[in-house]
């Protein structure tokens, strides 16, 4: 058991949740509500990553970001370390593959409130602000919990970009997912089945406990 | 001349297109009648500021919230206004309570609850203070967003098609509701609907609405004493609307005396007590003219009326003629030939003759207590 490994998948997960909820949050709710010029195309960009295959996206992200480019020394500039082999430009790249998990659902969950019922709030004299924190997001929270968990359990099993932008360095951005492949390719079954285990385990536990959540919220909804 | 306490005036070509413009005083019930897709949930929702037509003026009391020309705007969370949406727009994952007492911001946090609390006593929904949107039936509802309205102590009162969601029963006493909150209430209350009945039963004014153009405005009596109103003939037949009271109850004869502007007329009604205030529609098909005092006739009503204008309208086969009927104005429909024959003209006298049954009757309170209870 790689507990390496283990520590660099949960903290790229709680990262990548903790990055991408509140951009999540704020960019889902103004396309559920907000109409535009060009809507459609950022809709589009958004889904993106939902359907490329993870190794176009890390080709991407190395020719955007590395370290000659003017973006990758920004980066640098910014995080300290450059964006190919460090755990914040998985954390980076993981953010990115991740955008339409956290979007989607949350988009959604804000399109489901009426527009009478938003109304209704206003005229009740709530501020845009409380609005938000008193009916609108109480009302989304199903979508944004979705959005939180799938980006949790997909950021666990990214494989390629991991691959493509982090390579496999111990305790830095080798995570479970890579270290199952680096153990079968080194015929250690028995260990990549402790930790292939694991990582249904930890998959199973989140959905159920969605679920479970989601039943408590579901209710209030009429 | 007061000041009026709600004033608007809206104008705009396109996506939905506006041109009305009307007052209405504290007190008063301004209803805005037309068909589906004329426009008026927008004059609603623009009241609110939830909508801005491109040319606009919307002043309560001594506050401007719209003037297009200077360029303000008040945002719709600082006018007092409250709204009660048409599907009620409740917020669902809070108690009737707790829906209420969101519209109490502007009181000290201590006060909220209690006043909430009150507030769905008021519309008698104080046992269901702790249910959730979806455990209420369509009428409790209704009440829930009443209150929340309410709540808000507004200066404003604006209602969209309030009673089209629920049943007929709970219809009934939502109108009876309102009707008595006007009275106490001292707003003005602006009430769009597309059913006729809500407009006799409730308004003291209309403005009748077309393409979103206002084509007709005024007192409720003055309005449908107008013989010239061809969407509203057309619509909803015409006939006269006027005020009156119950003076006797011949509960032997299943009767009750009225008295009118007009004189005193005789009506079929069950449930009613002397002293009642009553709102009366005569459609104009029901009236009969004789040039004689008939006699021998099974019908209760025949007063004299004087000839005010005979209305003809190439696009109808039958006439308006309009009487004036001690102080109130009645509108009869005869034909063409019965014009002719009779030699009908103005300043003629006449005797006006009503079958008590087409006396259409509207109770206010006592009335309508005694129905709820019925109910």
């Amino acid at each position: 058991m790689d507990w390496a490994a283990l520590r660099v998948s949960l903290w790229l997960g709680a990262g990548t949740i903790a990055i991408l909820l509140p951009l999540g949050v704020w960019f889902g709710r103004l396309l559920a509500v907000r109409e535009f010029k060009g809507k459609l195309l950022v809709e589009a960009l958004v889904t993106v990553p939902l359907v490329l295959p993870p190794t176009v996206l890390g080709f991407y992200l190395l020719v955007t970001f590395g370290a000659r480019s003017p973006l990758g020394q920004a980066f640098e500039a910014l995080v300290g370390h450059s964006l190919p082999f460090s755990f914040q430009g998985l954390l980076f790249a993981s953010a990115i593959a991740n955008v339409p998990f956290v979007i989607q659902p949350i988009q959604r969950g804000f399109e489901a409130i009426p527009s009478d019922v938003r109304d209704a709030a206003a005229s009740c004299g709530l501020t845009p602000w409380q609005r938000f924190a008193r009916i609108e997001l109480p009302l989304a929270w199903p979508g944004v919990l979705t959005g939180a968990v799938l980006t949790f359990a997909h950021t666990l099993g990214e494989f390629g970009v991991v691959l493509m932008v982090g390579g496999n360095l111990p305790g830095q951005t080798r995570t479970l997912s890579v270290a199952i492949y680096d153990r079968m390719q080194a015929f250690d079954d028995r260990s990549a089945g402790v930790m292939a285990a694991t990582l249904l385990t930890i998959s199973v536990v989140t959905l159920m406990t969605t679920t479970a959540l989601s039943r408590r919220v579901n209710p209030h909804r009429a | 001349m007061r000041d009026p306490a709600l004033s608007v005036s809206l104008r705009q070509s396109g996506p939905i297109p506006l041109d009305v413009e009307f007052t209405c005083h504290s007190g008063e019930v301004l209803a805005i009648f037309g068909p589906s897709g004329s426009g008026k949930t927008t004059i609603l929702r623009s009241i609110a500021g939830l909508y801005r037509p491109s040319h606009a003026s919307i002043r309560s009391g001594a506050e401007t919230w719209t003037d297009t020309d200077t360029g303000t705007f008040i945002p719709p969370h600082r006018r007092t206004v409250g709204l009660v949406f048409q599907e009620y727009a409740l917020f669902p994952h809070l108690t009737a309570l707790g829906n209420v007492m969101t519209a109490i911001g502007h009181r000290p946090r201590t006060e909220r609850r209690s006043r909430a609390e009150a507030m769905l006593n008021l519309v008698r929904l104080g046992a269901h203070a702790s249910k959730r949107p979806r455990d209420l039936s369509g009428g409790e509802r209704q009440r829930v967003a009443l209150a929340r309205a309410l709540a808000r102590e507004p200066a404003v009162l604006l209602l969209d098609e309030p009673f089209s969601a629920v049943d007929r029963s709970a219809r009934r006493r939502l109108q009876n509701e309102i009707d008595s909150l006007r009275r106490t209430l001292d707003v003005p209350l602006v009430l769009v609907t597309h059913d006729f009945e809500d407009v006799v039963r409730l308004a003291s004014h209309v403005l009748m609405l077309q393409h979103g153009r206002g084509v007709a405005c005024g007192p409720i009596s003055t309005l449908m004493s107008r013989p010239d109103l061809p969407w509203l003939r057309e619509a909803v037949g015409l006939g006269s609307v006027f005020d009156a009271t119950v003076t006797r109850v011949h509960a032997d004869r299943g009767l009750v005396e009225l008295t009118f502007g007009g004189g005193l007329l005789l009506a079929p009604a069950r449930n009613i007590v002397a002293n009642t205030a009553v709102r009366v529609r005569i459609p104009a098909r029901e009236i009969v003219l004789a040039t004689t005092a008939p006699a021998g006739l099974s019908l209760h009503n025949v007063l004299a009326g004087a000839v005010m204008a005979v209305h003809i309208d190439a696009a109808f086969e039958g006439v308006i003629v309009q009487l004036a009927v001690g102080d109130s104005v009645m509108l009869a429909e005869v034909t063409r030939d019965a014009i002719g024959r009779l030699g009908i003209g103005v300043g003629q006298r006449l005797h006006v003759l009503i079958k008590s049954v087409s006396v259409e009757l509207q109770a206010s309170d006592a009335n309508g207590a005694a129905e709820d209870n019925e109910a």
